[in-house]
């Protein structure tokens, strides 16, 4: 049964976009045919951090306006053909989606993947709420800073009680908790929550955390998902986190610069 | 004088609400019968019932072959002390009789009255012999919350609210009755909102942005550093709002 996820936050800027890249592409490598939707209609960036900017020729607005197929629509990865990529349109506003054109896309998408990220745009507008409202699984995409944090409590209420499972009392949507850009020496310096913080307020499954780190913005700059710089700790929290929501279990990393204060913390 | 309504400057402004009114179940056409039936309701809560609206309802009694003359009933009505102000299930004769003494037709809703409650007072009609006062005043139930509460969602009780998870800040928690938070509280609860002083508010982790009990408040900032993050009862004394810890006994 193919599965949906959104990515999704309600803050701008926290990493969706280089979450939905990361674990579409980690998902694929693990030998899932997975397909990555850019919901930011207006703000297309997921091409970009996929590096695939060159080669849109139709887009999302155009599959649900059938003015083209999926297939024709769909862009297959460069590094991995079990990645296919369906790109926002630049030129038209989030008005261009509509509820019925969206699930349609979805269900012709679900016959053919096991996995469809749907990389969800800022804000909980029309365009968020669309991202999410199909979805069975989601990434909620957090920063250790105050109003990240409560941005995320938000989208969690919506996702609670305005997604489709929730208005057909179905089960509810899994969330999961991200955190993102966390630099353990600035949470010492008290500038950041600590992961202990954020759960304490969100209260909900903690997925993995990404370190603060320079790999992301040359990933992004050369149009290659983090996921795939194996040397890097962002491309190895990525990976721990698509283990881990195949099943695996596997330790947190990154949360400490010490390697015992870890296991101190979770008593491991 | 001449005055041209488009020249003043309010203007009058439709709204839609809805109001929670009794409906007199009518089963029998026998006016005596109905009248003594409702004098002896109405003194049993004369407070409850002083000047109160009613809407008949005469499907039962139409269906049961009964005649109504439906001025003699609105008539009886009046006597008693309440206000006929609508009514339902009435034959063609009836609701023209209603509206020329200006009382609205209602369409009969089977959503208004639960099945099992129709049942039940079915059986009540034959022993109280044929006039039943069916209020729908809903019993204050208490509402019972297991999932988290977010930020910018809102919880309405019509009697206590006991919530098992934690309220975020921006969330808010509203009860006509007493509040109970069994974890953390970070957003606002409002605990009597329709005026219960006696209310009360109980949580086991006070970091609320707001707390009120029958229109008496506090902010976060009011609360003392001796009573955040603990475990207490908020009260009304002499219109003081009054936090107190609760000892837990281990």
């Amino acid at each position: 049964m193919a599965r949906i996820i959104v990515v999704t936050s309600g803050k701008g800027g926290v990493g969706k976009t280089t979450t939905s890249a990361a674990i579409a592409m980690g998902l694929a490598k693990r030998g899932h045919k997975t397909a990555v939707i850019d919901f930011d209609v207006g703000l297309r960036n997921l091409d970009l951090i996929m590096g695939c900017e060159r080669r849109v020729v139709y887009d999302f607005v155009n599959v649900i306006n059938e003015e083209a197929t999926l297939n024709q629509a769909l862009i297959r990865d460069k590094n991995c053909n079990l990645l296919y990529i369906l790109p926002a349109s630049q030129t038209r506003d989030k008005d261009a989606l509509s509820q019925e054109g969206v699930g349609r896309v979805l269900d012709e998408l679900k016959k053919d993947f096991k996995y469809i990220v749907c990389d969800s745009p800022a804000g909980i507008e029309k365009g968020a709420h669309l991202a999410m409202y199909f979805a069975d699984d989601a990434f909620v995409v957090t920063n250790p800073e105050v109003s990240s944090v409560r941005d995320s409590d938000r989208m969690l209420g919506l996702l609670a009680s305005k997604s489709r499972r929730a208005e057909q009392n179905e089960e509810p949507i899994n969330e999961f908790l991200l955190l993102t850009r966390y630099s353990p020496d600035r949470v010492k310096l008290g500038e950041m929550l600590s992961v202990d913080d954020v759960q304490d307020i969100l209260s909900l499954h903690l997925l993995g955390v990404i370190p603060e780190s320079k790999s992301v913005l040359n990933a992004s700059n050369s149009g290659m998902p983090v996921i795939l710089d194996e040397k890097s700790d962002a491309g190895q929290a990525y990976a721990d986190i698509v283990a881990r929501y195949l099943g695996e279990d596997r330790p947190h990393r990154f949360i400490d610069d010490k390697k015992g204060f870890f296991r101190k913390l979770f008593g491991g | 004088m001449l005055t041209d309504a488009s020249n003043i400057p309010f203007d009058i402004e439709f709204k839609s609400t809805s109001f929670s009114v009794p409906v007199l179940v009518i089963t029998t056409d026998d006016m005596d019968v109905i009248e003594q039936k409702l004098q002896d309701k109405v003194s049993q809560a004369p407070e409850f019932f002083k000047n109160s609206p009613l809407v008949l309802d005469l499907q039962e009694a139409n269906n049961q072959g009964c005649l109504i003359d439906f001025i003699k009933l609105a008539e009886l009505i009046r006597k008693v002390g309440l206000f006929p102000i609508g009514i339902r299930g009435g034959n063609e004769q009836q609701n023209k009789q209603a509206l020329r003494l200006q009382i609205p037709v209602h369409a009969l809703s089977g959503r208004d009255v639960p099945l099992e409650e129709k049942k039940q007072k079915s059986v009540s009609h034959e022993s109280e012999a044929n006039a039943v006062v069916s209020s729908n005043i809903t019993a204050s139930a208490t509402t019972l919350i297991t999932y988290p509460i977010r930020s910018g969602q809102r919880i309405y009780a019509k009697g206590d609210l006991v919530v098992l998870t934690q309220v975020s800040a921006g969330a808010e928690i509203i009860a006509e009755g007493n509040i109970h938070v069994y974890n953390t509280l970070r957003g606002r609860a409002l605990a009597g909102v329709r005026g219960d002083v006696d209310a009360r508010i109980f949580c086991f982790d006070l970091q609320a942005e707001l707390i009120s009990i029958a229109g008496n408040y506090k902010i976060s900032e009011d609360l003392g550093d001796s009573v955040k993050g603990k475990p207490v009862q908020i009260y009304l004394q002499d219109q003081a709002l009054i936090i107190k810890d609760i000892e837990l006994h281990h």
